[in-house]
């Protein structure tokens, strides 16, 4: 009797809907995050390829790879977008967190399901119109779409359209996600677990909810403004109609600033959660933890303009906006600190997630630091616009950022998908690619300090060297990603059993009690917490 | 404090004159990147000197920090690996060290911003200029005028590859340099014409953006006779990479002189097709 009401639960529990039911009008969280992390594969993939592509062109000065500055500069364009919108955001947000946030708040779903669906939905046809924008060629602004240059008269196609109606489906989807993602935390979380209970990557995932709450509506303001004076004959950001080109600029960044903190503080959840597992100690100061992130996304909004040290903004706005900037460093120090702290005195093992954790300290201290120069608005008046700037982003973001989703993913891929990784296959993955990034990025401080600015597809010969070395590296961070898909060929071929809790004692979070993989409906019973 | 600080970039102008070729034009400066650069290129104003300075202490103190970070890692890998400590401790709070690791940092990124403020206003812009000049950038060349000077104005496009003469640098040349005179106060109007330009020279030390419908006002100084080159750093179109910046310093006379070579140079009889060009402007 009591075996067959469990295979009853347990029936009731797998129920899954037919495929084309459970993928394209899927409401379940853990669908919808692989729905949103086979995307951000898609998106890192074709915009890893634009890289390999620029890299090909910088390879040598006078190169030819690329046909002329419009089809670079869209290229630049393509590449940004995509890497942002297309392949971190919604690796991090719509993937791990979707996944994520229900198993570890022991809630059955997320508050609105349905709401989900459509935030994932809005991103491939985002994703097809910044294609057509690349393929057409007009959208040649940089990723930061500045107008004049983003203006009709200077990008007349529809392709500048396109990409800019892309962001507006991207912000809508980020903002109907983070709705979703506050009221799911600040609602179903199991019973007893209070905000200061909650695993410090719920932290994360609520701050940055709230940051794309705040600002994705000043980006869609800012381009639905840029898309009237496109088509609508309006002037906001036309001098010759009384609009300001600094205004746009002052809205881009006010969105553009909390949206690098927004690609990175999910992964600070996450490296916290494999530092701890893998030392098996608790994590050291939870609530400084929990606390710095709250305060990165406090000040995340009041330093917008150090990305326009050199626009002419007033001296002593540019003294306030490096002063706030600089303060930014004391919560993201406190957040090394306490990682290494945590790591102190514990039983560290190094497998592969643990690997690309420590990777993630190192590589983003170095970006973080770098970071405090840039703040200096008088050095940053012969560096702003120059490699150091590309060296520094890409420190804390293609390698922060990716570093961190590496880190989940290998962390998390055998409770998701029920099938583990292949070990050594995984420590190639991560040391090609460490050394494959560093090798791209760290020589690019050396050509932004000798004057070399971005978004050329040319340069004097005198770059030449520094240019190549990192082109070397960009191929062999091509081949990192080649190992990768193989790691992920190995894994799903995998037949090996992967028991709930294949960590081991340092994994103490409620996705750990789940089968792996879990079921399709997850705490249909609330657990009780601590 | 400046005592220390004018060993420091007698030094680092050694070291530089030892690494580099162009050491021996010190009659001629050249400010130029060179191959397999790894740090700023060498300053020839006071703008640029300055930057030096602080970059480099702020460089070394991050550079410790990083090492220090590196280190720690290093060290609780290796101390605190499995094999060697199978018992973890439970640890996780030490109030004292998260105070120092709070209040540290707080004082040396003080001790940054004080030398950081006195440079950015110090670098905003002059009180007593000598010399005013106007750069308006345009798809793809600059525009220089001389106000102060009857208005001389002239437009500096890029030499094309295949018209370089031996020695000149490949997307560094122009046809028509900035010129200005050596030791005086620069005082620099930017605009632009169309879209964001940005007028960046690494060896003097100034970089503004060029925006339509403002006029963004800097300054600069040269220490010496010289050719000092830059390039457009915001990007600006298909030709982003083709507009390069090139300001030649001279002695007063040979400015003088130049002044007045450049009054029947560039006047407009010389030059019909910028009456043209200037037309089609106002038209567009």
């Amino acid at each position: 009797m009591s075996a067959t009401t469990h295979d009853h639960a347990h029936g009731h529990e797998d129920h899954k809907p037919a495929f084309l039911v459970r993928w394209l009008c899927s409401t379940n969280h853990k669908d919808i995050g692989t729905l949103y992390l086979s995307f951000a594969v898609v998106g890192g993939l074709v915009g890893g390829i634009l890289s390999e592509i620029m890299r090909a062109q910088l390879n040598f000065p006078g190169n030819h790879v690329v046909a002329d500055g419009q089809t670079w500069n869209t290229i630049i364009t393509s590449h940004g977008l995509l890497m942002i919108f297309f392949s971190v955001m919604p690796a991090l947000i719509g993937g791990f967190g979707n996944w994520f946030i229900p198993l570890m708040i022991g809630s059955p779903d997320m508050a609105f399901p349905r709401l989900n669906n459509i935030s994932f939905w809005l991103l491939p046809p985002a994703f097809i119109l910044i294609i057509i924008g690349l393929f057409m060629g007009e959208s040649g602004s940089g990723w930061t779409l500045y107008p004049p240059l983003s203006n009709q008269t200077y990008e007349t196609g529809m392709g500048m359209d396109c990409t800019l109606f892309a962001l507006h489906l991207a912000g809508a989807s980020s903002l109907l996600g983070a709705i979703n993602f506050i009221t799911t935390i600040f609602n179903m979380r199991a019973p007893g677990m209070t905000l200061h209970k909650m695993p410090l990557f719920i932290w994360a995932m609520l701050v940055t909810a709230f940051l794309l709450l705040l600002s994705i509506p000043v980006l869609a303001g800012a381009i639905t403004m840029l898309i009237c004076d496109r088509n609508f004959g309006t002037a906001f950001f036309d001098p010759t109609g009384g609009g300001d080109p600094v205004l746009f600029q002052h809205l881009f960044w006010f969105f553009g600033h909390p949206e690098v903190y927004i690609m990175i503080v999910p992964g600070f959840g996450i490296i916290s959660h494999v530092i701890s597992t893998f030392s098996r100690k608790p994590i050291f100061g939870y609530l400084g933890m929990a606390y710095a992130m709250v305060a990165i996304g406090v000040i995340g909004f009041v330093v917008w303009a150090h990305h326009m040290f050199v626009s002419g903004i007033d001296v002593d706005t540019r003294a306030y906006f490096m002063a706030a900037t600089m303060v930014i460093a004391v919560p993201t120090g406190i957040k090394i600190f306490s990682w290494i702290a945590t790591m102190w005195g514990g039983s560290v093992e190094l497998k592969t997630p643990m690997l690309w954790a420590v990777g993630f300290l190192f590589v983003f201290t170095i970006g973080g630091v770098t970071g405090v120069v840039l703040a200096n608005a008088g050095i940053d008046e012969i560096v702003h616009n120059t490699y150091y700037v590309v060296a520094h982003f890409h420190y804390v973001l293609s390698l922060g950022a990716v570093f961190s989703i590496f880190a989940g993913f290998y962390y998390w891929i055998g409770k998701m998908s029920g099938h583990q990784y292949p070990e050594f296959w995984g420590k190639v993955h991560f040391w090609l690619t460490f050394i494959g990034v560093n090798l791209t990025f760290f020589p690019q401080h050396f050509l932004g300090l000798s004057g070399m600015p971005r978004r050329y597809p040319d340069y004097p010969e005198a770059f030449a060297g520094w240019n190549f070395v990192s082109s070397i590296g960009a191929y062999i961070g091509g081949v990192a990603l080649l190992v990768f898909f193989y790691v992920l060929y190995r894994t799903f071929t995998s037949r090996e059993p992967v028991p709930a809790n294949y960590w081991g004692e340092g994994a103490t979070t409620l996705e750990w009690t789940l089968p792996s993989p879990p079921p399709y409906h997850t705490f249909a019973e609330l657990p009780r917490f601590r | 404090m400046d005592r220390a600080k004018s060993v420091c970039r007698r030094l680092i102008a050694g070291i530089m004159l030892a690494v580099g070729p162009g050491g021996a034009a010190m009659a001629q400066a050249v400010g130029a990147p060179r191959p397999w650069e790894m740090g700023m290129q060498r300053g020839f104003g006071p703008l640029k000197d300055e930057q030096i300075w602080l970059h480099d202490i702020v460089l070394v103190i991050i550079t410790l920090i990083t090492l220090f970070v590196g280190a720690l890692l290093v060290w609780v890998m290796w101390r605190y690996n499995a094999r060697r400590n199978p018992v973890p401790s439970r640890t996780s709070h030490n109030t004292v060290i998260e105070v120092l690791w709070t209040v540290i940092p707080v004082l040396i990124l003080v001790g940054i911003a004080i030398p950081s403020f006195r440079l950015v206003y110090f670098l905003d812009r002059t009180r007593d200029a000598d010399l005013t000049i106007k750069v308006t950038g345009h798809q793809w060349y600059w525009e220089y005028t001389y106000p102060d000077n009857g208005n001389i104005d002239f437009s500096s496009y890029i030499v094309p590859d295949d018209q370089l003469k031996p020695g000149q640098m490949r997307l560094l040349t122009v046809d028509n340099p900035l010129v200005v005179p050596v030791g005086k106060n620069v005082r620099v109007l930017q605009t632009s014409g169309d879209v964001i330009h940005s007028w960046f020279i690494p060896s003097i030390g100034i970089q503004r953006y060029a925006i339509p419908g403002r006029t963004i006002e800097t300054w600069f100084k040269v220490d010496q006779p010289g050719t000092f080159y830059g390039q457009c750093n915001q990007i600006c179109g298909t030709n982003h990479s083709r507009m390069p910046i090139v300001v030649r310093a001279v002695p007063e006379k040979e400015f003088t002189a130049w002044l007045a070579e450049a009054k029947t140079k560039f006047s407009d009889a010389a030059q019909p097709q910028r009456r043209e060009i200037a037309a089609a402007e106002v038209q567009h």
